[in-house]
């Protein structure tokens, strides 16, 4: 099988999961203990800690575990909102649901959310985000990369005017942490959320950068762990494989960046040559890895079932909204019609993807396209499709 | 997620494409998802005797749209009118159920194909 969709997941790494091994066995200490079995733990989990700090230059004692970008994401917006006296939040309408849903709880309990526009390729606008600061601004939450169409954000920028005002700068970087450089001393970031399945490493374990003296409260409560902000003895056998993903990542990433921009590139030219295809999302500000499609008069569910049974796994966009109808809220905020956000596809390359894997995905793909389209009722323009969709439909039974 | 039997017809569907000169014409869309179905019928002796069907939708609108074209083929028009989701579902074997509302388009479609050949021939 060809894996193109590692902005879902990636494989875990076979170096990552012989680092784990020993902590799924014999090497089974609560790290809150104090015998040699114990401490053995939480050294394993102290150098996991400094790795994931070297990956971002932050500190050791700023890293803060977590289940993973989820949940750091809800520590951080919900954390540092209850920890303040101010009620007003600002963030981007592109943002992963881990950061909007939250946002849309904090509106129920009392916070007032902005979320910026983005232009055609996803981009917030600097000056927005000054524009939309008040006196009450309690955080700025702009994502570093956007998971769906790769769009790299003005955080250096963002966080400059954050630190000018004094506002508090969250940055969900699960996308773009071990692919591209995140250095959150140089981008004025407060808080920063990572995931590790998204760089090689095991599933359920993540991190919060909080930057030292930054006021947040704990969400989850206990035993005081990990400088009392969450509580719960720790998955040491996934953090110690996260620690050696980020190592992994931070050695690899230079090399690897340059390979995949240039499979990247090539599987867009080769796409784009298939009729009424364009590419979303920025140029050239974009991740790597990735490459978003859309194909007109046709829709992506059936894209995406027809490669897999052509050996090949690629993804629609968010993995969460495969279960829900609803357009993408990321193509909707780019200013695509609802009809013209039905034909996405969203290539993401990683360490496994070779030069023979793109040209297989460029033979197929045309074929696939074409025939879908035999079977569209749409083959030059959607003139008719309102019309279809509002005006004949009389039985528009949900069930 | 699918069963089967849907798969088999949305990867090699029947009577897919444009029909000319057709004595019927439905089509109908989804306002939940926004997908788009057109069918096609020819009638003979107050039979179906070719249908075609053309949608922008899903992997189950293709599969639903393909079954119920198998299912109204050589049937009589009141015979066809009687064709329900529940029949092209269960034909299928099912649908999961945030697809259930897919086979609405089929349905919905032949019936509207069927009325506009009826009010056609009443001219
Ligand atoms: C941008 C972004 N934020 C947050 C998450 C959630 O991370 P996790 O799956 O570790 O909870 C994801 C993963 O899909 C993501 O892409
Ligand atoms: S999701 Fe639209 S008809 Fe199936």
């Amino acid at each position: 099988m060809i894996y193109m969709d590692h902005a879902a997941t990636t494989p875990v790494d076979e170096r990552v999961v012989k680092a784990m091994l020993p902590y799924l066995s014999e090497k089974y200490g609560n790290p809150s203990s104090l015998y040699g079995l114990a401490q053995e733990a939480r050294k394993a989990m102290e150098d996991a800690r400094a790795k994931i700090a070297g990956l971002i230059n932050a500190k050791p004692e700023e890293i803060i575990f977590t289940s993973g970008g989820t949940e750091s994401d809800n520590l951080a917006l919900k954390g540092v909102a209850l920890a303040s006296k101010k009620k007003h939040i600002i963030t981007s309408s592109i943002e992963h649901h881990a950061v909007l849903k939250t946002c849309e709880w904090l509106e129920k309990h009392g916070f007032k959310v902005t979320y910026l526009p983005v232009d055609r390729y996803g981009l917030v606008k600097v000056e927005d985000v000054e524009k939309a600061i008040t006196k009450d601004t309690a955080l700025i939450s702009i994502m570093h990369a956007n998971n769906e169409i790769g769009t790299i954000e003005p955080v250096e920028e963002v966080g400059k005017i954050a630190e000018e005002h004094e506002i508090y700068f969250h940055t969900d970087a699960v996308q773009s942490v071990g692919k591209i450089p995140v250095d959150v001393e140089k981008m004025n970031i407060n808080l920063l959320s990572i995931s590790s399945h998204k760089i090689y490493g095991p599933k359920g374990v993540g991190a919060l950068y909080i930057r030292r003296g930054t006021r947040i409260e704990a969400l989850q409560h206990g035993g005081g762990h990990e400088r009392k902000l969450r509580s719960g003895t720790e998955n040491v056998s996934g953090i110690v494989g996260f620690g050696k993903a980020a190592e992994i990542a931070r050695q690899e990433m230079l090399s690897e960046t340059e390979r995949l921009s240039k499979l990247r590139d090539r599987l867009i030219e080769g796409a784009l040559k298939i009729e009424n295809s364009w590419l979303n999302g920025h140029p050239t500000k974009r991740l790597p890895n990735n490459a978003h499609l859309c194909f007109k008069f046709i829709e992506g569910e059936s894209l995406i079932l027809e490669l897999d049974f052509n050996g090949i796994a690629a993804g629609t966009g968010s993995a969460c909204s495969s279960r829900s109808l609803e357009p993408s809220h990321v193509l909707t905020a780019i200013g695509l019609r609802p009809e013209e956000t039905h034909g996405s596809l969203r290539f993401t390359l990683g360490r496994s993807n070779t030069d023979k894997d793109v040209e297989q995905v460029l033979s197929v793909l045309p074929g696939i396209v074409e025939r879908f389209r035999a079977i569209s009722p749409f083959k030059k323009d959607f003139r008719e499709y309102e019309s279809a969709l509002l005006k004949e439909h009389h039985s528009s039974g949900v069930d | 997620m699918y069963s089967d039997k849907l798969i088999e017809h949305f990867r090699n569907p029947k009577n897919m494409g444009r029909m000319e000169n057709p004595d019927g014409v439905g089509k109908a869309g989804n306002p939940v998802c926004g997908d788009v179905m057109y069918l096609y019928i020819k009638v003979k002796d107050n039979k179906i005797d070719d249908i075609k069907f053309e949608t922008f939708g899903c992997a189950a609108a293709i599969g639903t749209s393909s079954m119920i074209t198998e299912m109204a083929r050589g049937k009589t028009l009141e015979e066809a009118m009687k064709i329900s989701k529940q029949d092209v579902e269960g034909e299928l074997g099912g649908l999961p159920p945030i697809k259930r509302h897919c086979s609405n388009l089929a349905a919905d479609t032949l019936r509207k194909a069927i009325e506009d050949y009826l009010s056609k021939k009443k001219k």
